[in-house]
């Protein structure tokens, strides 16, 4: 293996390894997306109609503030041990350490709620031929709001009530995975083709992919200066 | 750009510059209000109504406008540390929030009556109004370290992402719905309004430009007297 693919190997198990450990926090991301779904039934009434037209929006809006939660503490806990030091320190370049982050998170936030969403899209009363194309656009969608949101981690460390910052600086940029993540859905739901919302949403996961370990090694870089 | 590096000479020709400009800027505004307000025709169908949109359209030309400026700086800091740009970023991002600001409620002022409600979830509302967020988020970032030359390279950092997403955001919320008209001013084949009503407005963007710029280079000053005598004050500590 060359020192590239085991600096992020090494990195991305230590960070599963760490989160293993401390289930109740990455199970936290899954319980507040059941939850916060969960109230929207007692807030709009219990009409299976207008929750099965309501599900794709609420699903994709308490996920994207499920992903919020856990943000925070992205970077904050190696930033505060001095541990990010030494990974800014590191050969390997800041980049494949923000993307290893980022996946990171990923697998510990992001999968679980797409493993949670079909439950929900179920508790919503939605048409269970939706269910692939859920699963499909999430999948796609929220590796995007990972990668945002380590830009986001990266940029608010050190900042005074970085935790409320992230949020304002991370919503405005998740709004097109919003857009076209509830599009899909209702496409496929009313019978319409839904590719073309899925390959934006591939889209966005690539330019975020490219650019967002860009910003977030530059942010990691001021914030270790 | 580089030759303004130096905030003595920056302090010097702005101080040259500046009555000029604000005066500019005061005499368009004038001129371009008196055409707007009592020159220029109301609209057939939308009455004296249509005449909001001699605020409602340069400030909204401003919210971008100033959004590419504070981008364009940001760059110019992170590239080349140069060091007025992280102050330009800094004056201008207020400036730009109210611009935005003017822009969404002289529009939701407009929208009652014509379209009959404060507010739709529109393409070009909802994309002005993360702007909005952006700016406020730009801010907020700005603000949020005790170290201020921190808070700057973060700002920067986000006002570039920012900028990246913002056509992006455009384009995403313009597929989603859209009730806003096309742009009639900015054309390919020349403006679609009358003249009548197209001198006020260029009148009127032109002289919210000279505005800004008048304000920019005032809250930047103040930006560098305050870094002066913030430096007197530690060096007379350091003394006594």
């Amino acid at each position: 293996m060359s020192g590239l693919a085991h600096g992020f190997w090494g990195l991305l198990t230590r960070d599963l390894r760490l989160a293993l450990r401390r289930r109740a926090d990455a199970s936290l991301a899954v319980l507040f997306f059941v939850l916060a779904a969960a109230l929207f039934p007692f807030g709009v009434g219990p009409e299976p109609n207008l929750l099965a037209r309501m599900a794709p929006g609420v699903i994709w809006v308490t996920a994207l503030l499920a992903v919020l939660l856990s943000l925070e503490r992205l970077f904050l806990a190696d930033y505060e041990d001095g541990s990010l030091e030494l990974m800014v320190l590191a050969p390997q370049p800041l980049e494949m350490t923000v993307l290893a982050k980022a996946l990171a998170h990923w697998l510990t936030t992001g999968l679980p709620l797409i493993a949670a969403a079909p439950l929900l899209a179920l508790l919503y009363n939605m048409d269970p031929a939706g269910l692939p194309m859920l699963v499909v656009a999430m999948a796609l969608g929220t590796p995007s709001l990972s990668l945002t949101g380590a830009v986001g981690a990266a940029l608010t460390l050190g900042a005074r009530r970085g935790g409320v910052l992230i949020p304002l600086l991370v919503l405005p940029l998740n709004i097109p995975v919003l857009i076209f993540g509830v599009a899909a859905l209702d496409a496929a739901l009313s019978g319409f083709n839904p590719l073309p919302h899925i390959m934006f949403l591939g889209a966005l996961f690539l330019g975020s992919l490219v650019l967002a370990p860009l910003a977030g090694a530059a942010a990691l870089r001021q914030a270790m200066e | 750009m580089h030759r303004f590096a130096n905030p003595g000479r920056f302090l010097r020709l702005s101080n040259i510059v500046l009555p000029w400009i604000a005066a500019m800027a005061a005499g368009l505004i004038a001129v371009g209000l008196y055409l707007a307000l009592f020159v220029s025709p109301a609209d057939y169908q939308q009455g004296d109504s249509v005449r909001i949109m001699y605020v409602h359209v340069p400030s909204a030309w401003m919210a971008m406008f100033i959004y590419t400026v504070i981008a364009a700086a940001s760059a110019s800091s992170l590239i080349w540390r140069h060091p007025l740009a992280d102050l330009v970023a800094k004056a201008s991002s207020p400036i730009g929030a109210c611009f935005t600001f003017l822009a969404l409620a002289t529009g939701s002022l407009w929208g009652k009556p014509m379209w009959g409600a404060w507010w739709v979830w529109d393409a070009r509302l909802t994309s002005v109004l993360v702007l909005f967020f952006l700016y406020l988020g730009h801010m907020a970032l700005m603000g949020a370290f005790d170290n201020p030359t921190r808070g700057a390279r973060a700002a920067a950092i986000l006002a570039l992402v920012g900028f990246v997403n913002v056509p992006i955001i455009k384009f995403s919320v313009e597929w989603w719905s859209t009730l806003h008209q096309p742009s009639s001013v900015l054309r390919l084949d020349g403006p679609s309004i009358h003249p009548s009503m197209l001198w006020p407005l260029l009148a009127m963007g032109l002289g919210f430009k000279l505005y800004y710029l008048a304000l920019m280079l005032v809250r930047v000053k103040s930006e560098l007297i305050a870094a002066r005598v913030n430096a007197r004050a530690t060096a007379a500590a350091e003394a006594t």
